[in-house]
């Protein structure tokens, strides 16, 4: 009886979803890994969303569930949403990739747009920011602005996009400052405020006086206001509350312009499935206002830093660069091609640790 | 052990902060379940407990009118569930994930405005002269009043259970609530009145995460808390002093597994031969305090595996190996379950009523 009616109501979605295209308004839904809340990534994202009601108006209806989580609920609340007669569903975890798919392989005729994955299909597009660029301009900083050498990194989950990360920091930081060390904690996890917290004390009170963080929420920021003496960036967003201390900058991620093209697209009928990946230069990847408890010297440095990746004169991952193991990575003046940064699975020579499986 | 870096004064410090709010949650909900009453809603009453406190304490610039309000907060919720299961009868399971789904809701609205705002701080209760000793000052004497607080409802939950005549109704009513009633105890009044009572406590452990450990609002800040406060009272066996002893273990291994991670620590395989003999030696010294006489089968075992893991311990001299991030990771859950289970070998179970409807004309 419910697989019939499951049946049922999929086919009555299924044509509403097609009619919807004939009709004015599309429907875009999205699924948030956090509350959209946290100040950061998930915040960040509904910022996009309420850009893309902004802009079309009365075209567009958009409709969100937050606080999704990881695995078999994700794929029920996407499947859902589709039978909601969304047309276009932007999924923004990385964690949603395999839910994604199994969804749009049922719903042929919705899109989807999966965040900071790597698999495709004829209904699934990938997108995601070249987050490791800011990555580099804050280990610059990060680098520079140390007294006690120690830079702590509260890590979330071991996948390429976090070890990319991680390496963008290092070898910025290495480039400045030699002694520099890197402490890593894996929190396993993309939004616990009280475990982000408990990680950041716990880099302060073994020395760090840098965190650098690649969880979702602010809760590393008060620790280390709290504790006092250190300095953190921004994550996924400005963070702007704990500026100019502790917060002396941050990544800030603008998806708006991507959510407006990509809905436009599905409007006009020309959506077609892509990969995208765009950094500074687009503009998909800002860098906050970085305060003035930065030396003078240093801001210039990392905006020129900044404006070097923005125009292509240089990229992050250049050569002579080696695996942590000693063996040869690029050579001198060699970059580091795409297909490598997204499968990333290795850290640069210098960092200590192992990346967990 | 290579303890690196990591400062074990700091580490038990930071223990006693972690344990704090799942134990007085969990001690709330142990209450409400004794009175054989099955609330799943702590997880909601916790960030309901930890807005109300936070925006509280941010008007009127006192973290203890916060806390308060936070108490208030978390039982005037648990009213609500009160209402649903003691007076139209609904089902409680069901009625605790809502009251869950709700309390989250409704945080996020009460909470809109408050992101980015910084609470008043709690002052460090320091006592004066003990916080001086050094080691045990800075690890027992030097907390904000919470943990005391936590601390005595500890032992206060504890003795009014098992010494006082409240307690025996409150447990009668938990195991038989038929006799109880027939025995002429107010069975929904003592429901009702141990809900709240979980209720403000889920609230005082939620507004302890928002005002002190992280100390910010964020929307769905408690990120599971309730859950984890819930499960040890079922594996601490509807005790209060295993709750205690679970809260410490749990939020104990969570900073030393973070600490472990940021040390680089490595792990000495001969320490855990050294472990084995210490677990056969406090086996043996209670052993012999029941004075009960062991098999000569039972010594045979004991003294073998004595000497196979002294072997052990001495064959691995000096071998380390990095810890796995991974095992690290599950290492608070996997401890803390794993401790409370052997624990509850003896004859501990749940109240017998716990989970059904009562009504007196039934």
């Amino acid at each position: 009886m419910t697989l019939l009616k499951k049946l049922a109501s999929a086919a009555v979605a299924l044509g509403v979803a097609t009619s919807a295209m004939a009709q004015d308004t599309t429907k875009v839904g999205f699924i948030y890994v956090g509350p959209v809340g946290d100040g950061g990534w998930t915040y960040e994202h509904d910022q996009g969303r309420l850009a893309v009601e902004e802009h079309f108006g009365d075209k567009v209806e958009t409709v969100f569930q937050e606080s999704v989580k990881e695995g078999p609920e994700a794929e029920r609340a996407i499947r859902n949403m589709a039978l909601d007669g969304a047309d276009l569903i932007f999924t923004t975890s990385f964690g949603f990739m395999e839910p994604t798919l199994a969804v749009a392989k049922q719903f042929p005729d919705v899109k989807f747009e999966h965040a900071t994955g790597f698999k495709t299909l004829p209904n699934v597009s990938t997108y995601s920011a070249r987050f490791y660029e800011g990555r580099a301009v804050q280990g610059h900083i990060a680098a520079k602005m140390t007294e006690s050498n120690i830079i702590g990194y509260i890590a979330s989950y071991p996948i390429p996009e976090v070890i990319r990360g991680i390496n963008a920091a290092y070898i910025h930081a290495r480039k400045v400052n030699p002694d520099v060390e890197f402490k890593i904690i894996w929190a396993y996890t993309w939004f616990d405020p009280p475990k982000e917290a408990d990680a950041a004390t716990a880099l302060i009170e073994q020395g760090a006086d840098v965190i650098l963080q690649h969880t979702d929420s602010t809760a590393p920021q008060a620790a280390a206001e709290k504790a006092g003496g250190v300095i953190t960036f921004g994550q996924a967003s400005d963070m702007a509350e704990y500026k100019p201390l502790p917060r002396v900058s941050s990544i800030i991620d603008d998806w708006a312009p991507y959510y407006i093209d990509r809905t436009q697209a599905v409007m006009d009928g020309t959506w077609e499935t892509k990969q995208t990946w765009d950094g500074i230069g687009p503009g998909m990847v800002k860098i906050g206002e970085i305060t003035d408890a930065v030396p003078a010297e240093v801001k210039a440095e990392a905006l020129a830093l900044k404006e070097a990746m923005a125009n292509g004169d240089y990229h992050p991952f250049t050569g002579p660069l080696k695996k942590q193991d000693g063996s040869d990575w690029l050579a001198e003046g060699e970059t580091a091609d795409d297909g490598t940064l997204l499968g990333m699975n290795f850290y640069v020579e210098g960092l200590t640790g192992e990346i967990p499986n | 052990m290579d303890f690196g870096s990591i400062n074990p004064v700091l580490l038990l410090a930071s223990l006693m902060v972690a344990a704090t709010p799942i134990l007085i949650a969990a001690l709330g909900e142990l209450v409400v379940e004794r009175t054989g009453v099955l609330n799943l809603g702590v997880e909601g009453m916790m960030i309901t407990g930890a807005i109300c406190g936070f925006a509280t304490a941010v008007n009127t610039g006192s973290p203890l009118i916060g806390f308060i309000a936070a108490a208030v907060g978390g039982a005037g919720l648990s009213l609500l569930f009160a209402f649903l299961t003691q007076v139209a009868l609904a089902n409680q399971v069901a009625s605790g994930l809502g009251l869950t789904l709700f309390g989250l809701g409704l945080s996020a609205l009460l909470g809109q405005g408050y992101q980015g705002i910084k609470p008043p701080p709690t002052g460090k209760l320091d006592i004066p002269l003990l916080a001086d000793i050094p080691v045990l000052g800075p690890i027992l004497f030097n907390h904000d009043i919470m943990v005391y607080a936590g601390l005595a409802l500890c032992a206060a939950v504890w003795a009014v259970l098992k010494y006082t005549r409240a307690g025996l109704i409150l447990r009668a009513v938990g195991e038989n609530h038929d006799a109880a009633h027939a025995l002429g105890y107010k069975v929904v009044r003592v429901r009702m009145l141990a809900i709240m009572f979980g209720g403000a406590c889920a609230g005082l452990g939620g507004a302890y995460i928002s005002l002190i450990r992280v100390p910010q609002w964020t929307e769905g800040m408690t990120a599971g808390a309730g859950w984890i406060a819930l499960a040890l009272v079922v594996f601490a066996s509807w005790k209060a002093g295993r709750v205690l002893l679970g809260a410490w273990l749990f939020g104990g291994i969570t900073v030393l597994q973070l600490n472990l991670q940021a040390a680089g620590a490595q792990l000495p395989i001969p320490a855990l031969g050294w472990a084995v003999i210490l677990g056969l030696a406090i086996y043996g010294v209670a052993k012999a305090a029941t004075k009960s006489p062991m098999t000569t089968k039972q010594l045979w075992t004991l003294g073998t595996l004595f000497t196979a893991s002294l072997a052990f311990a001495l064959l691995t001299q000096g071998i380390r190996v990095p810890f796995k991030v991974e095992y690290l990771s599950m290492s608070p859950y996997l401890i803390t379950i794993l401790v409370l289970v052997i624990m509850s070998a003896d004859k501990s179970r749940a109240p017998a009523s716990l989970g059904r409807i009562f009504h007196a004309s039934q």
